[in-house]
């Protein structure tokens, strides 16, 4: 009882400060805008934590966050294996194929304004397709190490890429075009100097669409068969010893891989196009 | 209508790479197969031919390249193998069969469907908390926007067997995984929509003295229009692919996912290329008739897009 009327003061409490910190006069600094959030989020975490002790929650169902916690500082060499065979071996290596072969198509086809016609509409709607649902095949095909998921992430990420870049190297003006030929420039300097550029926000909305699919692809499809490491096989294995802690321990290292992955392109993509009216 | 050339064209190059592709992939076991017939293969013993590939052992056999097209467990189904497969599940067999597609079909789109109207309906609430209450926006709003770089379908099939274990079964736990996919992309992109109007705009109602809820209801939510049919599109297609990954291995008997796996499982290639053909008709379906949708409302709405 104690711990769930602590709860309920500890959401008060954090609700109160939020209400204090968002409608202040310092609102609109950057450590304020920060701190809201994270106070957010911290807030949830010991309500989680009181509640699951409070009702006394089987942790077969929903373990206690200290209990992951000390699964994620216990556990950090098998977690750091799972890491490299998933998201190294898996998702960034067929990331990386996926994101080249979208690109060599993505240039093919911008140089026939027919062929582009015809990718756009393709590819859109292969986009929208349940495509993780290759992954058996994949991994009948290829067998059950990380070349079957880079293989299957591969195929996820292709197709936003493509749409995306071939969309942003038609995302030039008649009057730009022009200039460059007045410079007297070739096809490939114009692609170089004028049109990947002015491509750049396109292409990496799609690197970052592509970054969650990755991961998605690598985890999922290790669910169909995987050697005896890796975050999928992990996942599914600790489950079936209901040690769901470790599961748990699993996501937040694929929360944060996610969100670093997302965010290593976000701060490329900075860098990239600091030009874009968004950017500045 | 001019794109409709352009697109069968690379349609037809995609089926033409899949046709040649067929007959490596599945030239060894076919020759397997025909040597155990009695036929003549070149070279004779199978571990001699695992020395060569696919295309190496069609140019010494080609007697045997109309086999790779109807083989009957073939590494890679041809076409029309695959096209037999769906029409003969789909047409062919009673709806109430286990083995009709659309059977199985309805039981993925109905926990599909019952998400995505949950998951916009509570995606639209949050969305009009967080354009009206400050706090909401600046703690969840974040939180929001991280949460799609996660990966949390891939924990799909685990929430199914928790729920299953806590004794709640059939529609709703898939029905709660569309729904926290189709969520946050609504949440997203209704919030730009609310907020799209313009600063002159939302003065002008003020002159006239416009209340809040008229305000809402006369100018931000049709605003919102546009932004919110982008999102649904987004949303019912990572609906329907979080039902099918749900159902993948966690055990379901029925549904696309299910179909999928057994087909793996057992032997059965065709069963999971057809489930996987429906499955992208029924994503290409849903998808289509939200476009139509966004069409039609735009329009009579006067906002048809150019």
């Amino acid at each position: 009882m104690m711990y769930i009327i602590a709860a309920v003061l500890i959401w008060v409490a954090g609700w109160w400060l939020n209400v204090r910190l968002a409608n202040g006069a310092t609102s609109d600094r950057m450590a304020v805008k920060f701190m809201i959030p994270a106070i957010f989020g911290l807030t949830i975490v010991i309500v989680w934590e009181l509640l699951v002790r409070g009702f006394e929650v089987n942790p077969v169902i929903l373990p206690a966050p200290s209990s992951v916690l000390l699964r994620l500082v216990d556990e950090g060499p098998i977690l750091w294996a799972d890491f490299r065979q998933t998201i190294l071996k898996g998702a960034v290596s067929g990331y990386v194929i996926g994101t080249v072969a979208a690109f060599v198509v993505a240039i093919i086809a911008d140089r026939s304004d027919f062929l582009t016609r015809g990718i756009l509409p393709v590819g859109s709607f292969m986009a929208a397709l349940p495509i993780v649902g290759t992954a058996p095949i994949f991994v009948k095909w290829l067998g059950s190490d990380w070349e079957s998921k880079a293989a299957v992430v591969a195929v996820m990420v292709f197709f936003p890429i493509l749409v995306n870049t071939v969309a942003g190297l038609k995302d030039t003006s008649g009057m730009q075009r022009d200039l460059m030929r007045t410079y007297a420039a070739g096809y490939w300097q114009t692609l170089f100097k004028l049109r990947l550029p002015s491509a750049a926000p396109f292409i990496f909305n799609g690197l970052k669409i592509g970054t969650t699919l990755a991961l998605i692809g690598a985890i999922v499809a290790e669910f169909f068969g995987s050697p005896t490491v890796g975050m999928g096989f992990r996942i599914s294995t600790s489950f079936g010893q209901l040690a769901l802690d470790m599961v748990w321990a699993e996501i937040v290292v694929a929360a944060l891989a996610g969100s670093a992955f997302y965010g290593a392109m976000t701060w490329m993509e900075k860098r990239v196009t600091f030009w874009h009216p968004s950017q500045r | 209508m001019k794109s409709v050339l352009p697109v069968l064209t690379v349609i037809a190059a995609i089926l033409g790479i899949w046709l040649l592709a067929v007959i490596p992939m599945n030239m060894h076991l076919v020759a397997d197969q025909a040597q155990r017939d009695g036929a003549v293969v070149q070279p004779e013993t199978p571990a001699a031919r695992q020395g060569l590939s696919g295309a190496a052992l069609a140019v010494r056999n080609p007697a045997l390249i109309p086999l790779t097209y109807s083989f009957k467990r073939p590494r890679l189904p041809s076409p029309q193998q695959v096209a037999g497969e769906m029409y003969e599940t789909i047409f062919a067999k009673k709806i109430t069969s286990k083995r009709s597609l659309v059977y199985h079909g309805w039981v993925t789109l109905a926990p599909t469907l019952l998400g995505f109207a949950i998951g916009t309906g509570l995606g639209i609430l949050l969305a009009v908390g967080i354009v009206y209450s400050r706090v909401m926006d600046r703690s969840v709003m974040p939180w929001a926007i991280v949460s799609q770089t996660i990966p949390i379908l891939a924990l799909a099939p685990m929430v199914i067997v928790v729920m299953g274990s806590m004794g709640i079964q059939g529609l709703f736990p898939k029905s709660l995984i569309a729904a926290y996919l189709s969520f946050f992309p609504v949440v997203v992109g209704m919030v730009k929509g609310l907020r799209s109007p313009s600063a002159m705009q939302l003065d002008l109602l003020r002159t006239y003295n416009a209340t809040g809820s008229q305000g809402f209801w006369t100018l931000r939510l049709p605003a919102s229009a546009p932004y919110l049919f982008a999102s649904l599109k987004i949303g019912v297609s990572a609906s329907l692919v979080g039902t099918i990954v749900a159902e993948l291995p966690t055990g379901a008997r029925a549904g696309f996912g299910a179909r999928m796996l057994v087909g793996d499982q057992y032997g059965q290639p065709l069963v999971s290329w057809a489930a996987l053909f429906a499955a992208a008709l029924t994503a290409a379906a849903l998808v289509g008739l939200f476009s139509a949708i966004e069409r039609i409302t735009l329009r009579r709405m006067g906002m048809a897009a150019a």
